[in-house]
């Protein structure tokens, strides 16, 4: 049988965190991938209605966004009457261009994927805020059509479903 | 001089500065939320195809500048329009002032009594988007909900759990037939 040690008299090992920083770095890499950055600033302010028979967008890549809101700033170009401002790559449009902002922005969209499947499958997704009127959809959807780019999202929360 | 160890670089601090960048990335960066619901826009033509629909076959959902549902002939509220939806659609009793039925070969199902009921969508230029997105997903309820029935039924399994070639199956079965009509404009500009 062993002795019992004397207690007190030996120091606790240092716990060794030379490791720990290879392991926060995994963790970096790990958000790093499966995460991907913001690419442009948006410059409305705008908060998604909620549904409940949502689907998710397969690729993020596949996805263009068009963003309807209140401007942030004074500065941003409005439609008439002056409370809701359209953004199309880093810039919200003015009425006068408006037609040709869309069209531009769809075919600079479709160019952007080489893959001819890819530009089947590219998705305009509009990201609005729940207050903005029909009309401006209405005016996106139609410009939308006319260039040929059926497939489009209407991006919302998620929202438990309604009881009867 | 020659053999002096070299002194060990405190790497202790590594582990601070990894940290920073975590939580710089996790700030910046915005999981995958692209979420809501699709939808096809009809390709565009020179002029408005008119088909000819029967009567019978259209419900028309009208959503006016008040964000008010009028619905199979009458103002409904928005809980109500699934199950009106749903039983236009599914015509469980072949009333004959609800869709006809047109019976297909469904591959895996057989012979199936498809409804011809198509849902007519028409909203006001100041229809608020809420509304807009929330009648949209009342409908697609309404739809998914005949397909998990109709699934169950056959399959035994809800429509998500099936295989895709099941899936295609039952979208076959029952249709999504939305069509949106030009919007209308009675309200003001806001």
């Amino acid at each position: 049988m062993a002795r019992f040690k004397k207690e007190g008299t030996k120091d606790l090992p240092e716990i060794n965190t030379g490791s720990m920083s290879d392991i926060i770095f995994m963790f970096l890499f790990f958000f790093m991938v499966i995460t991907n950055m913001r690419e442009s600033n948006v410059k409305v302010i705008f908060k998604t209605p909620n549904a409940s028979e949502i689907q998710k967008l397969e690729k993020k890549s596949l996805v263009a966004t068009i963003y309807l809101g209140t401007p942030k700033s004074k500065n941003e170009n409005t439609l008439p009457p002056g409370k809701v401002s359209i953004q199309l790559n880093d810039q919200t449009v003015k009425q006068e261009n408006f037609a040709k902002d869309v069209r531009d922005f769809i075919a600079s969209e479709k160019e952007a994927r080489t893959n001819e499947e890819d530009k089947q499958k590219l998705t305009f997704s509009i990201k609005a805020d729940k207050d903005v009127q029909m009309r401006y959809i209405n005016q996106i959807k139609e410009e939308l059509r006319t260039n040929n780019a059926l497939k489009i999202n209407y991006a919302t929360g998620k929202k438990t479903q309604m009881t009867q | 001089m020659a053999n002096r160890k070299t002194p060990g670089i405190n790497t202790g601090s590594m582990a601070d500065i990894s940290f920073l960048l975590l939580t710089f990335f996790l700030l910046t960066s915005s999981i995958n939320t692209e979420q809501g619901i699709p939808r096809r826009l009809p390709p565009p033509s020179e002029k408005e195809v008119d088909v000819q629909v029967n009567q019978r076959n259209v419900f028309v959902v009208e959503v006016n500048f008040n964000d008010e549902i009028f619905a199979g002939g009458e103002i409904i509220p928005v809980n109500q329009l699934t199950y009106r939806a749903k039983e236009f659609l599914e015509n469980p009793l072949n009333a004959p002032n609800l869709p006809e039925k047109d019976t297909k070969l469904i591959e895996n199902m057989g012979e199936y009594p498809v409804s011809k009921g198509v849902l007519s969508l028409r909203n006001d230029q100041s229809t608020s988007y809420n509304m807009y997105v929330t009648v949209q997903n009342e409908l697609q309820r309404a739809v998914n909900e005949l397909r998990d029935k109709v699934s169950l039924q056959y399959f035994g399994k809800v429509y998500d759990k099936l295989d895709t070639a099941l899936q295609k199956s039952i979208q076959k079965a029952v249709p999504m037939n939305i069509s949106e009509a030009p919007p209308v404009n009675y309200g003001k500009a806001e």
